[in-house]
């Protein structure tokens, strides 16, 4: 028995074993909840009710969805030109840094104005952060995954120094927290009453926008040619390194967003659990997606409800919400190995 | 040790194999006898390549049986195969680069559990067979200090050491020198006299007609024809091979214009093991064909890339139409004119994930009317492979294929046809047939000859010395990085081209 590579696998091959792995995956979660002495079906049924039984529950998930857009685009986009940026955990905190740090007083701006520079501005510090790693590959033959990986560690130890320091909220009683952003730096919610702000509306925005780039445009066709084959493409005569550079700046800055979007959205101000990882749960969301910028949106409302809808099973049902992560694990695993069978088949 | 000579060592027995709705092979059904080479012809994608996987274990056959010294060999298992007796010498060598001579010959061969290396009697043993065969090589050397004929030399002793009955060879001469391919005939009939069989696989008809006494002939998956080599013709074997008449290209007396590119005395660093250049000058002139050989690895492919851009002379200058460009980069060559086909087809000239048209544009995709301000036009891009893929007869399902479907040959098509579009004032073909079946070789051949008689300058690199011979007006031998002088057309047999290919008469030649 072997297995044989298919060259043209048939769009029912493509479809059907990536919602095999979605299947495998619910049993999967099934299981464990009965071993934690559950009923599965009841979970099951709590965790797409706490996900998206209400409009409270679904505007929670997209909530939830909206910085896992980001950071799924920053490395659907990396990923691409085979630029492994692990480290969009970094860049959301990067980004996030500049959102308060010019959002709490320093710009008095009206909001019009504002909200944009706030953005431009973390895109940029977020950029830098995947900058240097880049750098460091095309010039020196670094490998990117470590650089950005360990910058990881440096981000949240450099806002742990700041929210101990110079960003320190003088009425925090102490706490490490900043102060709070001042209004016209707060993104408005999207209809009066909900919880959900328009981060979520821009990152739906970013989405199209990575893909028009991507399937449009000249400098998505150099992204898409140096990441599936980069001798080939500094054959035809494509910048290389520049490529890398743009897709870097593009990366690191729609990451920085994550944190722009949930400081100036969600929470109104930095503290250094910000993010709960989005920027690896990002990994998730791209792979699961495909590296496909329209998939991300999908992939990253589905990723946010397992957590979201976890949560609240986990206060019905009494399983622990720890079953979400183990849930989203498997999925990713379930995927990678389905997209494997995709364009394989056995033989005997 | 004539006993047993003429019995039947190997017999394939209807075998069929198909991959998905492609069938490779059909019934084919074939036998080898003790002391005898059968040579197998086809063209690329005849399913010769198949039928040896099939034949070595590596591929089980959906129908038909393989019968060893008697014994049916059970399918889908290289190492029943191995233990009868079948040695495999493949195209592209199977050897641990950073290991001795005598370390890959032990490799596999070894218990995990044994106390005992056994090397004293394994050096023996090889330099034994060596001596046997004709087969000169120091078990001690490291493989990555080995040239590639030597190499074979070292996957043939393989076999031999492993009590190989049965050698099979793919395509054993591709890469070496006409000398080393008299030795390599030579150890052949050694071989045989010993009782050993051997199957050749080779594209090269006069190879063919040297050293087997059979041929058998595949063509879409079929055996069509079988005869003693004696019996037929090169010609008759060309006609079977492709099922039509091939006429050569006719040789055409070139007409030199003025010198499009130019190297004076350039010198580039050598890059991992490819050896760089050693102060060459060589001028190439519109309307001729420059050929370029030499054995694979003596500066090849730096002297391409310099031309294709992807290379810059460490000392030395390269001047295009009598100037030195400022920049030179893949994306200025394309800009002076320069139309490359690039050795590697796969990894250089196109992007497998890619579909046609993405790979038809890649050269000029940032240039109107590809690139409308940043914004690709897909339409522009479409018509554009279109017209490649009718005038240059590319077949394919059509332009929004992933090119990774292609043959070798179709894939090759678009990519000439991408260079021809351009109508190049130079260039630039790196084994431009290598691999491509007759009729595809033919074509290609075709072409560069038009676009010289159009005026283009041609730089042709091969390692076919038939091929340079057959094509170029001035002939270059490159041997370790240097450069012998040019040759006109005929003035050189190919055993003196030869010699300079070993590095003899160059000046500072040992």
């Amino acid at each position: 028995m072997r297995l044989e590579p298919i060259p043209a696998p048939s769009l029912a091959r493509r479809a059907g074993f990536p919602a095999l792995a979605l299947g495998l995956t619910a049993l999967i979660a099934m299981g464990l909840a009965a071993l934690a002495g559950a009923a599965p079906g009841e979970v099951a049924w709590l965790v797409v009710k706490g996900a998206a039984g209400s409009k409270f529950a679904l505007l929670e998930t997209l909530n939830r969805a909206t910085p896992l857009i980001f950071t799924g685009l920053a490395v659907a986009v990396a990923f691409r030109a085979k630029l492994w940026n692990i480290g969009a955990e970094a860049q959301l905190y990067l980004g996030a840094v500049a959102t308060v740090v010019l959002g709490t007083g320093l710009l008095d701006w009206p909001a019009a104005t504002l909200l944009p520079v706030l953005a431009v501005a973390a895109m940029a510090a977020g950029a830098l952060a995947l900058l240097v790693p880049t750098f460091l590959k095309t010039r020196f033959g670094v490998d990117e995954v470590v650089t950005t990986l360990l910058l990881n560690f440096v981000a949240l130890l450099f806002v742990s120094y700041l929210l101990e320091g110079p960003l320190k909220d003088p009425m925090g009683l102490g706490w490490p927290k900043s102060e709070p952003v001042i209004d016209a730096a707060r993104l408005p919610r999207i209809a009066e009453g909900l919880r959900l702000h328009w981060g979520f509306g821009l990152a739906l925005i970013a989405a199209v926008l990575v893909w028009i780039l991507q399937t449009r445009t000249i400098w998505g066709f150099e992204i898409r040619a140096v990441g599936l084959n980069l001798k080939a493409a500094r054959f035809a005569g494509m910048p290389v390194n520049a490529v890398l550079v743009r897709t870097a700046i593009l990366s690191g800055g729609l990451a920085a967003l994550a944190g722009f979007s949930e400081v100036a959205g969600a929470k109104g101000n930095l503290t250094t659990d910000l993010s709960p990882g989005f920027g690896y749960t990002g990994i998730i969301v791209a792979m699961l997606a495909l590296l496909h910028p329209l998939g991300v949106v999908v992939a990253a409302i589905f990723v946010a409800g397992i957590f979201v809808g976890a949560d609240s099973m986990s206060r019905a049902a009494g399983v622990p919400s720890f079953i979400a992560d183990i849930t989203l694990a498997s999925a990713l695993l379930a995927m990678i190995l389905a997209l494997g069978l995709t364009s394989l088949r056995i033989r005997r | 040790m004539t006993e047993g000579f003429g019995e039947t060592v190997l017999r394939l027995a209807d075998i069929t194999v198909r991959f998905g709705p492609v069938t490779a092979n059909e019934g084919v059904s074939l036998e080898l006898r003790r002391g005898e080479v059968v040579a197998l012809l086809g063209e690329n994608g005849a399913g010769k390549t198949t039928l040896m996987n099939v034949l070595f274990g590596l591929y089980a056959a959906d129908e038909g049986s393989v019968e060893l010294f008697g014994q049916s060999l059970p399918p889908g298992n290289p190492r029943a195969a191995l233990e009868a007796g079948v040695g495999m010498v493949h195209q592209h060598f199977t050897l641990a680069e950073n290991l001795t001579v005598l370390d890959n010959i032990a490799l596999g061969t070894r218990s995990l559990w044994s106390p005992v290396s056994g090397t004293r009697a394994l050096r023996a043993r090889v330099r034994a067979l060596a001596e046997e065969y004709g087969l000169r090589v120091d078990p001690d050397a490291t493989v990555a200090n080995l040239t590639v004929g030597q190499r074979q030399r070292v996957e043939i002793l393989k076999a031999l050491v492993r009590d190989a009955r049965i050698l099979i060879l793919d395509e054993p001469t591709a890469v070496l020198t006409p000398q080393e391919s008299l030795d390599l005939f030579a150890t052949l009939r050694r071989a045989v006299a010993n009782g050993l069989s051997i199957l050749f696989i080779s594209h090269k008809l006069h190879e063919v007609e040297a050293v087997s006494d059979r041929v058998v002939v595949l063509r879409h998956g079929r055996v069509v024809a079988e005869a003693a080599t004696a019996q037929t013709s090169r010609a008759e074997m060309a006609r079977l091979m492709v099922g039509a008449d091939i006429a050569a290209p006719a040789p055409r007396p070139a007409r030199p214009g003025p010198v499009r590119v130019a190297l004076r005395d350039v010198t580039t660093p050598a890059r991992g093991t490819a050896t760089g250049l050693r102060g060459v000058s060589m001028e190439l002139r519109a309307g001729q064909v420059t050929g370029l050989v030499g054995v694979s690895g003596n500066g090849q492919t730096a002297l391409a890339g310099l031309i294709a851009g992807l290379e810059r002379p460490e000392r030395g200058t390269l001047e295009i139409d009598g100037k030195t460009p400022a920049v030179w980069t893949p994306r200025t060559a394309v800009r002076a004119g320069i139309g490359r086909i690039p050795e590697d087809r796969h990894g250089e000239g196109t992007v497998g994930d890619f579909d046609l048209t993405e790979n038809a544009m890649m050269e000029l995709y940032s240039r109107w009317p590809f690139s409308r301000a940043g914004w690709i036009d897909r339409t522009s891009a479409r018509a554009w492979a279109q017209k490649i893929i009718k005038r240059y007869d590319v077949r394919c399902p059509g332009p929004e294929a992933p090119i990774r479907l292609l043959s070798g040959g179709n894939m090759q098509k678009l990519i000439l046809g991408r260079v021809m579009e351009t109508a190049p004032d130079v260039i630039l073909a790196n084994q431009p047939v290598r691999g491509l079946d007759i009729g595809a070789l033919t074509y290609v051949h075709e072409q560069l000859l038009a676009a010289r008689d159009r005026g283009a300058a041609i730089l042709l690199i091969s390692e076919d010395l038939d091929e340079v011979i057959a094509l170029s007006d001035v002939i270059h031998v490159l041997s370790e990085g240097r450069l012998s002088p040019g040759f006109e057309r005929g003035t050189m047999t190919p055993t003196e081209l030869g010699a300079w290919m070993t590095g003899a008469g160059f000046e500072d030649a040992a």
